[in-house]
């Protein structure tokens, strides 16, 4: 495999977009990410969309429909949440095979009103088997991870919620941010209850966005930056055979595997990241991730929140997770999501994240899980 | 046997049908007890819920012996949903139950105060009940296995 690079990144704020499709968000990511990177649509060899509620409906050919149709390939991913990245690792491995110099990685979404409860298939609804069979809802399975880890090691639903706590306060200093709202513990404990433990303030909020990123190869990246950021790992893993799956699911086993290999592919271990951006879709998917990815040891999440090790280094923090707030604040737009984080790192390897730039950022980590199940993990460098 | 002119719909024998594939209820049913079935894998002994055509752990095809899953299992975890799709009545307790034969089985928990979740919950009996929850548009009778905290 080659060495690659990111040179061009972009990002169209996550949110309700009731005056523009679908390909209009993906396009304007695209085109930015393009001027970014000082090309045009005529140098990218190479795109690979990822969109997940149109996944059968060809959305990287109308991207290119819209922004310049050169008759290149174009590659359709769908992968849960792990969309996204799975895209822009798709569009790294065609610049590392060798067969393209440069490739550009659209991640999109517009999930309207429907959210992650999304469109209930057809069939008889007297064979819907939720709220008799247990759940099989987003906020339920990602609550009985966190239970779980309760039932193990003594977590508390305070642990749990100073996570969204954090993710919240950080996402004050990023203008990117859907909601930029800070929530204290009290104002997160004492929300609305989605799926226990996690209340309103613990699960992430959906939409409409998009991301870009365009990828080069070594040779290309240094005739168009002085700043390449660097590509030091890509894994994709998915969940193994584990005892309760998929009955429960599990996202941690396939994490720790797709970790494992990420810092050996980078030469790296956790202790050498200057920051992560992970996948926390609910606050309790968060704090299991801090072991997943060996921020801490196993069973030492709740201790680790508490003596506020994943906070921005300026608040205090060692190892900090989610200084864009997260998805928590930021938004899930299921398809935009895994470019988008992996932006937020190229953002900071480049000293440009603004107020909440991480002092000297050099390595970075992008996690993101896709229930049923996808995990990808891109380590960055600069 | 009729004399009397029937509907086709009368005709048509109205079915008993288990809202998850997993649930065997024999012709006899209800006198004869419906129960969870599972299958074990001969060659690495995984165990899944209901049918099988090849193991998912060791990739053995068409291997299987049945097992019937007990009617008694506990708790392993669980949550709380309090919001769920529109017509679906909120909370409920979700759980996974745990059973002996090396299985488990993602149900709701009946029983339980859903207002006040508590670690207690956690390894609490359950036992089963198979009953008629809905009908279906062709008028079919859908049961479930419903799991009741056993006092
Ligand atoms: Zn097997």
């Amino acid at each position: 495999m080659r060495d690659v690079a990111v040179v061009g990144v972009s990002m169209v704020k996550f949110g309700r977009y009731n005056d523009k499709d679908v390909v209009r968000l993906a396009s304007e990511a695209a085109v930015e990410a393009m001027r970014d990177a000082g090309i045009d649509i005529k140098d990218v060899q190479v795109l690979v969309s990822g969109n997940l509620y149109q996944a059968n409906g060809m959305v990287g050919q109308r991207i290119v429909k819209e922004i310049g149709a050169t008759g290149m390939p174009v590659i359709n991913v769908a992968n849960a949440c792990a969309t996204g990245s799975t895209a822009f690792r798709e569009a790294y491995l065609a610049v590392a095979s060798g067969a393209y110099d440069i490739a550009l990685a659209v991640g999109s979404e517009q999930m309207g009103k429907m959210g992650l409860l999304g469109g209930g298939g057809g069939g008889d609804p007297a064979y819907n088997p939720e709220g008799i069979m247990g759940t099989n809802l987003m906020p339920g399975v990602f609550a009985m991870t966190g239970v779980e880890h309760m039932r193990k090691y003594g977590t508390t639903i305070e642990q749990f919620a100073k996570v969204a706590v954090k993710n919240h306060k950080h996402s004050t200093l990023n203008p990117y941010a859907q909601y930029q709202i800070e929530t204290p513990l009290e104002m997160v404990l004492n929300a609305r209850m989605i799926a226990w433990p996690n209340t309103l303030y613990m699960c992430c909020p959906t939409g409409d966005g998009a991301a870009a990123a365009v990828i080069m190869s070594a040779e290309k990246a240094r005739q168009y930056t002085s700043k390449p950021i660097w590509v030091a790992a890509s894994v994709l893993t998915s969940d193994p055979w584990t005892e309760r799956n998929p009955t429960m699911w599990d996202v941690n086993t396939l994490t720790k595997m797709a970790a494992k290999q990420a810092y050996e592919q980078a030469g790296i271990g956790p202790e050498d990241l200057s920051m992560v951006e992970l996948h926390d879709c609910f606050a309790t998917a968060e704090l299991v991730h801090y072991e997943n990815l060996m921020l801490c040891g196993e069973g030492e999440a709740g201790e680790f929140i508490d003596k506020g090790m994943p906070y921005h280094p300026n608040m205090g923090g060692k190892i900090p997770v989610n200084v864009s707030g997260g998805l928590l604040s930021k938004g899930h737009p299921l398809g935009a999501t895994g470019v988008a984080n992996i932006v937020e790192i190229v953002w900071h390897l480049r000293e440009q994240a603004g107020d909440r730039q991480v002092p000297g950022a050099k390595v970075g980590l992008a996690h993101v899980i896709g229930l049923g199940s996808a995990c990808t993990i891109h380590i960055l460098k600069r | 046997m009729a004399q009397e002119t029937a509907t086709q719909e009368q005709v048509q024998e109205k079915k008993v049908k288990p809202l998850v594939p997993f649930l065997r209820i024999p012709d006899g049913w209800p006198d004869e007890p419906a129960y969870v079935f599972a299958s074990r894998c001969k060659a690495c002994g995984a165990l899944f819920l209901g049918e099988r055509y090849a193991c998912g752990r060791c990739g053995s095809v068409e291997q299987f012996d049945e097992v019937r899953v007990s009617d008694e299992g506990e708790i392993y975890v669980f949550t709380v949903i309090h919001q769920s799709f529109p017509g679906i009545e909120t909370p409920y307790v979700a759980a996974i139950i745990d059973f002996p034969e090396g299985v488990s089985v993602r149900a709701n928990v009946y029983g339980l105060d859903p207002n006040h979740p508590d670690r207690s919950w956690f390894g609490k009996k359950v036992r089963m009940r198979v009953e008629k929850i809905r009908v279906d548009r062709e008028g079919n009778d859908v049961v479930a296995p419903k799991y009741y905290v056993v006092e």
